[in-house]
């Protein structure tokens, strides 16, 4: 394949690349005033990368480097969505806090790049590359506050740890590249069919292993709360929604399509994440007091989830993964934006407790985080329902019923820290003495309503162009 | 037929109407002004949702088996809008619409905090339960039965008593554990089965290695919802923390959802495991039967008391339906819906002398009968209902599925039997421990009898109940096709 037409397909990435170096030039040109400026500039950016997306030609580029099908368009599409909304949430924040920089809205243009060459990665190099894009520039996000000695610290800790995953995923694509010849997935999956030696499979795990880190999967968890708490909340909406979703794509293409022979090799590892993450989630999730240490735990389980959706190793397995992805960042951003819109006298709301009696003091707001958690809980109708649905139907159907029981039983024991937030704004009066919240920013309020919005009642009507859409995304990956 | 085409949406959803109403008057009216039209709103829909069951009651056709007013829409892949309603599912949607009138007649003075929210509870709690009983799609009927927790649990968390938190957190996570194991079974019988829907499926057969998880899944879900013993304790607790009205609609309507789901479910679809379980069922029904009586009888809060008694009662369903013959369905069938009336009675019995004295300790009250003549009256017939004298609607239901238990167990039937005398032994005791003897407790000299409100809330109640007892033929015409159908195809699968 010619240049010309290996650019095209991967034009999205393209346009994403040069803009951000445009931006980055504008922005140094024009100072520190012009943060508001390149965030509009930036949102514009990620839409049009978006439509760029949507309607460039698909194939394989680079010589298997690069691949984009219907999967990984769906992907790019909701990951550029995702940042966009992250920019709108962080401009606002930035600018109330007082220390806006153009450099974040940039930063997280530069991280969707990383992300969707994850969701494009046809061969291992270009899974590392994706991965270590996106990372570096969130890396810097997480510290982004920098006089704040938590964000310092979250940012420190993303890094090292995410180093040493970056370690065990390095370790892993190294011994399969040794034992199978080759980078590309296609190769790897014509030996590993063949011949799948121990040496192969020592390396998988290991890939699997730093995989794991990158989607906070329990026993590769330990940096999420920590990171969830110390950054700041816009980043924090960005990292539990666009960079979970990417790496969620990035493990369903090198799995199904780098070792799709040996699925029942990698399926047991991927039952075991699946259920330590949910024990993690649901009762670790029990004794926290912070908010957003809260929807850390929430997040583990919620991978959990996901990944058990994988595990069936059939398209039903991938399709239930992107609609449970699609219709969780929704309630994620939803969360976040709540956490944004609510301050009390300048200082934001973190802890759980001070959520008692918001139904008085702003009662829609608690409507939309009641429906919010009763849809991350998994109350029919709500979206986070029809996700779970999509999971746990296609991990019945695989034959994993024992383990989607035990995702559903650990959805029970989660169920209680979902309902203590319920409980505290509706049933408990607001303390004594406490004052009223500040008044709410109009797009952390916007966003918030709207996913509300979404996860009940729009779903009825968004699920039925969002099951077809995954149903082609799912069945139209790996073709040209 | 252009109206009926509808008529189950419309029943269906006319109380959600009625809460968009009342919201919308929110934003007219402040204060008193909106609570008044909230409980004007709520009692106005309420009533037309009962017109509209009554109406849908006259023109079904009971001679025929299968579903009728069929409405079916495809919404998407997983699920499909497919509502319906048959000889069984038709009279629960009567008693749902019947009971909710006067629940929210028994809140109009009582709950004076947050009117608007509680009414607009009330009716989304009736939408929901309504649905459970006309969707005739597998998820369309998850949606309804789980959606119902939400409600109750606000209900109960906010309106209720001292100990509301933890009671609405026991009733919200026992029965989500319940049907969460539900949902898998029915995830895996929609792939297995490549549809939801529930005719459909009751077609189906089910291969015989399947057919116990299965069966265990929903019974898990179900017998959660009866409660059936030992799965009960969450329904004592719910029961006395709950406003009185959430305690009727708890005992009246929303344990039903188990006995129908029994109904719906397991017979039909599982019948082998049935088959293979019912000795399981019978025993646990022994249980609750004799064991929550003798529990009921050692309670010190009247209200604790009743809510033992129900699940004493709910055992007599289990036992009938899982009998397998017509006459046990049939049974408990008739058990549940006369239950309906008279649990729901008796709760609100103790709601009269809760409002009056605020306590529900047995040993608190004495004597009422000099003071409450009528309401002495009113509390000795549901009382005696609750025993299951004849000429009430309790009796028709218990000596139903006691003789079709005998056909299939003498040992059950015996058991189930005494059970009855130790119904007896609870209830007149508490009766005369409340009403009978000389008034000691001081501050018992200024109770009031019941007022017109509360007279005109029971009268529809004794009416039911008498009615019931003495023509048992109405309901029993009613559900026979369907029934027959039920228990006919359930002899077929088990070669009996």
């Amino acid at each position: 394949m010619d240049l010309t037409g290996a650019l095209q397909i991967a034009a999205s990435e393209l346009t994403l690349a040069v803009g951000a170096m445009v931006l980055l030039m504008l922005g140094a040109f024009m100072g520190e005033k012009s943060a508001r400026l390149i965030s509009i500039l930036s949102v514009g950016l990620l839409i049009g990368a978006s439509a760029v997306a949507a309607t460039s030609p698909l194939g394989v580029a680079f010589d298997g480097a690069f691949v984009s099908d219907r999967l990984a368009v769906f992907a790019k599409v909701a990951i550029f969505l995702c940042s966009a909304v992250a920019i709108v949430l962080a401009d606002g924040w930035m600018h109330r806090q007082r220390i806006a920089r153009f450099e974040l809205p940039i930063l997280i243009v530069l991280a969707s790049v990383g992300m969707a060459m994850m969701a494009s990665s046809g061969d291992l190099i270009s899974l590392y590359v994706g991965i270590e894009l996106h990372s570096l520039a969130l890396y810097v996000l997480a510290a982004f506050h920098r006089d704040d000695l938590k964000a310092s610290e979250a940012g420190l800790k993303y890094f090292v740890l995410g180093a040493l995953s970056s370690g065990l995923l390095l370790y892993g694509a190294s011994l399969v590249y040794g034992f199978t010849g080759s980078m590309r997935f296609d190769d790897i999956a014509a030996v590993a069919s063949a011949d799948p030696g121990p040496g192969l499979i020592f390396g998988l795990v290991f890939l699997i292993c730093g995989l794991a880190f990158k989607v906070s999967a329990a026993p590769f968890h330990m940096w999420t709360p920590d990171v969830y708490e110390g950054a700041p909340t816009p980043v924090v909406a960005l990292f539990a929604t666009a960079p979970k979703l990417a790496a969620m794509v990035l493990i369903a293409r090198a799995l199904d399509q780098g070792f799709g022979g040996i699925h029942d090799q990698w399926a047991q590892v991927l039952v075991l994440i699946s259920l330590i993450s949910f024990a993690v989630g649901a009762f670790g999730g029990l004794v926290q007091r912070d908010l957003q240490r809260l929807l850390a735990y929430s997040s583990i389980a919620n991978i959990g989830y996901a990944l058990l959706g994988l595990t069936a190793g059939t398209t039903a397995g991938v399709q239930a993964m992107l609609m449970f992805m699609t219709l969780y960042v929704i309630d994620q951003f939803g969360f976040f934006a709540i956490l944004l819109s609510l301050s009390r006298g300048g200082r934001p709301i973190r802890r759980i407790a001070d959520l008692a009696g918001l139904k008085k003091d702003r009662p829609l707001t608690a409507i939309a985080l009641t429906v919010l958690s009763l849809s991350v809980l998994g109350m029919p109708p709500f979206s986070g329902f029809w996700g779970k649905y999509y999971v746990f139907g296609a991990a019945a159907d695989a034959g994993y019923w024992q383990v989607a029981a035990a995702g559903l039983v650990a959805s029970v024991v989660a169920a209680f820290y979902y309902l203590r937030i319920i409980k505290l704004m509706w049933f408990d009066p607001a303390p004594e003495g406490v004052e009223a919240t500040d008044r709410a920013p109009i797009e952390a309020k916007t966003v918030a309503l709207a996913s509300a919005a979404f996860a009940f009642p729009l779903v009825i009507v968004g699920l039925t162009w969002l099951e077809p859409l995954t149903r082609i995304a799912a069945t139209g990956y790996g073709a040209g | 037929m252009a109206v009926t085409d509808h008529i189950l949406s419309l029943v269906t959803f006319l109380p959600l109407v009625g809460a968009a109403a009342i919201l919308l008057a929110r934003f007219v009216a402040k204060g008193e002004g909106a609570a008044n039209a909230a409980r004007w709103i709520a009692l106005g829909t309420t009533l037309a949702t009962l017109g509209v069951a009554a109406w849908l009651t006259a023109v079904f056709d009971p001679s025929q088996v299968g579903y009728q007013f069929v409405e079916r829409y495809e919404w998407f892949r997983a699920a499909q809008y497919h509502l319906g309603v048959d000889g069984v599912s038709i009279l629960f949607v009567l008693l749902t619409a019947f009971l909710m009138p006067l629940c929210i007649a028994a809140s109009w003075t009582t709950i004076k905090d947050r009117v608007v929210d509680y009414m607009i509870a009330f009716l989304v709690l009736e939408t929901l339960v309504i649905g459970v009983f006309t969707s005739l799609d597998l998820f369309l009927f998850y949606i309804f039965f789980e959606g119902t927790l939400v409600p109750m649990f606000i209900i109960i968390g906010v309106w209720g008593g001292q100990n509301r938190i933890y009671a609405a957190y026991k009733f919200f996570l026992y029965t989500l554990l319940g049907s969460v194991l539900m949902l898998l079974a029915m995830l895996w019988m929609a792939f297995e089965a490549g549809t939801t829907s529930i005719p459909a499926l009751k077609e189906y057969a089910f291969s015989a290695q399947a057919q116990p998880l299965l069966w265990l899944a929903f019974f898990a879900s179900f017998a959660v919802k009866m409660p059936m013993w030992p799965v009960h304790t969450w329904l004592p607790d719910a029961h006395v923390q709950a406003p009185t009205a959430g305690s009727v609609i708890l005992a009246g309507i929303l344990l039903k959802l188990g006995g129908y789901g029994f109904i719906l479910f397991n017979l039909p679809m599982f019948p082998q495991a049935s088959q293979q379980f019912a000795p399981l069922v019978f025993a646990l029904s022994v249980i609750a039967i004799v064991y929550t009586s003798l529990v009921a009888f050692r309670q010190t809060d009247i209200k604790k008391l009743i809510a033992y008694s129900s699940v004493a009662h709910m055992g007599f369903v289990t036992m009938g339906i899982f009998a397998g013959n017509e006459q046990g369905v049939q049974g408990a069938v008739f058990q549940m819906l006369s239950h309906g009336l008279i649990s729901g009675a008796l709760f609100l019995c103790v709601g009269v002398v809760y409002d009056r004295m605020h306590t529900r300790e047995i040993a608190f009250y004495g004597g009422l009968t000099s003071k409450m003549p009528w309401f002495a009256a009113i509390f000795l017939m549901f009382t005696m209902a609750n025993v299951g004298l004849p000429g009430t609607s309790g009796f028709i239901g218990e000596i139903l599925t006691m003789t079709a238990v005998y056909e299939v167990s003498t040992w059950a039937a015996l058991f189930a039997a005494s059970g009855v005398i130790f119904s007896a032994v609870y209830a007149l005791t508490l009766y005369r421990n409340v009403m009978f003897g000389e008034i000691t407790n001081p501050a018992l000299k200024t109770i009031t009898d019941i007022d017109l409100r509360e007279l005109a809330i029971f009268v529809p109640l004794i009416v039911g109940t008498l009615w019931l007892g003495v023509q048992p033929g109405l309901v029993l015409d009613v559900t026979a096709a369907s029934v027959e159908g039920v228990t006919t195809a359930y002899r077929a699968a088990i070669g009996g």
